[in-house]
């Protein structure tokens, strides 16, 4: 567990977000918006329209030099040396004991220029292990304190940030990101990636340009509807999606093949554990991450525990809610492997009485 | 922020609307600003007798999930059954039709402990 920051820093627009109402939480050491008119409206925004999340606290890392992607390649899961320029992967940092250090994307500015985001309660430890390996001096620079991060997500988001850039977005793949003029400031990183599954992109910039910027998108969108969005509707997005949030899906303990990761966990080159992690994908997980929905009435959350029809505790839930799109209480969570299968009849312990639920595939949510 | 003069409240951000001896009880406009959108309501105590400050149910939110206290002794006499599909009231009208149980007083000199409106507002920071 993080310890509870004593000093909470806060992000570029922190006057912004409190001018607008937000309920500002402590969150990884920053005060951030976790949500403005409500987290249900706030996630149908992004489902349907536009909206804007403020993800500043995220942490940034530039790895330079020509061993870069060596360092890479050592330190996460999937396989960076498939990276082109302009290209964006999902990763896993893992320990050296199984599990998870962190998740994070890796973009590749150039072949020997490469920037890691992490997640910002992990920044510290993830710059503290990856220095471990840095055996090949690897120039190492974190810039998470100068740099500002709006995911603006949903379907309208081309069609709002366009008149922004001559960049053209519309055209840009899943997982592709371009550096250019955006707003009128140069050097903005325009990336069409998410964590909500509603499309969009998340733009990369100097705080110094955070007013100009969020001004700008919110002017640009106002025929949209475009509105901001908090952590709250950011988490709901997510677990729709069945994506993954460290600290509660993922962790030190849990294996990314047992978090359905195997995706990203590419045995083409070695990598922290990958010996251990590749004769456990051989010999089959034991646990597995899976989603499931509630049949009986009530809220999965986030450490209630699972038991079988039996009455046996089989597992834990790592995340849960009622899903504002599907009007249904989701969640997902470990289970032995036996009870992953679709359908699964689980049940879920919600203030000591045992609650029917079943196994479903994710995504929960489909577009 | 509505606090109204007629309700009783405590530090818990409960309301009680007392009536002879007995009171309905719900969530203060502030418990529900603080705990946005409310998804579920789940109250299982309808006939039972409980304490002070005994939990007589639970309110989620999207987020969060808290118990409901009752401001009094009392035995639960009826539930708000229409927040089984329409929770969002307690959003919508928190004195109204937000309700959540209504009670029978154990001992009507209890409210004597509870807090008026101008108190309750001091407690939750709110300005008028």
């Amino acid at each position: 567990m993080e310890d509870v920051a004593t000093e909470l820093k806060n992000i570029a627009l922190a006057d912004v977000h409190i001018g607008l109402g937000a309920k500002m939480v402590p969150f990884a050491g920053y005060l951030m918006p976790v949500s403005y008119e409500g987290i249900n409206a706030e996630h149908e925004t992004v489902r349907k329209g536009v909206g804007v999340f403020d993800v500043s606290h995220m942490g940034e890392f530039i790895l330079k030099g020509p061993e870069a992607l060596d360092l890479v390649q050592r330190v996460t899961s999937n396989d960076a040396s498939k990276l082109v320029d302009g290209k964006v992967q999902y990763t896993c940092l893992p320990n050296e004991t199984g599990g998870i250090v962190d998740d994070l994307l890796v973009y590749r500015i150039d072949d020997q220029t490469y920037m890691l985001v992490v997640n910002a309660s992990n920044m510290e430890k993830d710059w503290n292990w990856i220095q471990k390996f840095n055996t090949k001096n690897v120039e190492m620079h974190n810039i998470s304190d100068k740099t500002s991060l709006l995911a603006v997500q949903g379907p309208k988001a081309a069609e709002v940030l366009q008149p922004l850039t001559d960049m053209d977005l519309k055209s840009m793949e899943y997982y592709s990101f371009r550096k250019g003029k955006f707003a009128g400031f140069d050097n903005v990183l325009v990336s069409a990636t998410g964590y909500t599954g509603a499309g969009g992109f998340e733009i990369y910039f100097e705080n110094k340009m955070a007013h100009e910027i969020w001004n700008a998108i919110f002017e640009k969108g106002k025929g949209a509807g475009i509105k901001p969005v908090g952590l709250g509707a950011r988490d709901t997005l997510r677990l729709e999606m069945g994506f993954c949030l460290y600290g509660n899906d993922i962790d030190e303990t849990t294996s990314p093949l047992e978090a359905g990761l195997g995706w990203i966990t590419k045995f083409t080159k070695d990598f922290t554990n990958s010996h251990a992690l590749k004769l456990q994908k051989e010999q089959g997980v034991k646990k597995k991450l899976v989603g499931f929905e509630m049949i009986d009435r009530g809220i999965p959350r986030h450490h209630y525990e699972i038991f079988n029809a039996g009455g046996e505790k089989i597992g834990t839930v790592t995340s849960g809610t009622q899903s504002p799109s599907l009007q249904k209480a989701i969640g997902m969570g470990y289970v032995p492997a036996d009870y992953s299968k679709e359908g699964t009849e689980i049940f879920i312990s919600i203030r000591d009485k045992n609650l029917k639920a079943k196994v479903v595939k994710v995504p929960f949510y489909k577009s | 922020m509505n606090f109204p003069d007629h309700l009783l409240y405590t530090k818990d951000h409960e309301w009680i609307k007392v009536e002879g001896n007995e009171a309905t009880i719900g969530i203060t406009d502030f418990a529900q600003s603080e705990l946005g959108d409310i998804v579920y309501v789940d109250i299982e105590t309808e006939g039972e007798s409980l304490d002070a400050e005994a939990v007589f149910g639970t309110v989620e939110a999207v987020k969060t999930v808290s118990d409901l206290f009752m401001p009094v002794a009392g035995k639960v006499l009826a539930v708000n059954k229409n927040l089984v599909t329409n929770p969002a009231a307690v959003n919508k009208d928190p004195y109204g039709e937000g309700w959540m149980i209504r009670i029978q007083l154990a001992n009507v000199a209890d409210t004597a402990n509870l807090v008026s409106a101008s108190d309750y507002r001091k407690m939750t920071g709110v300005s008028a």
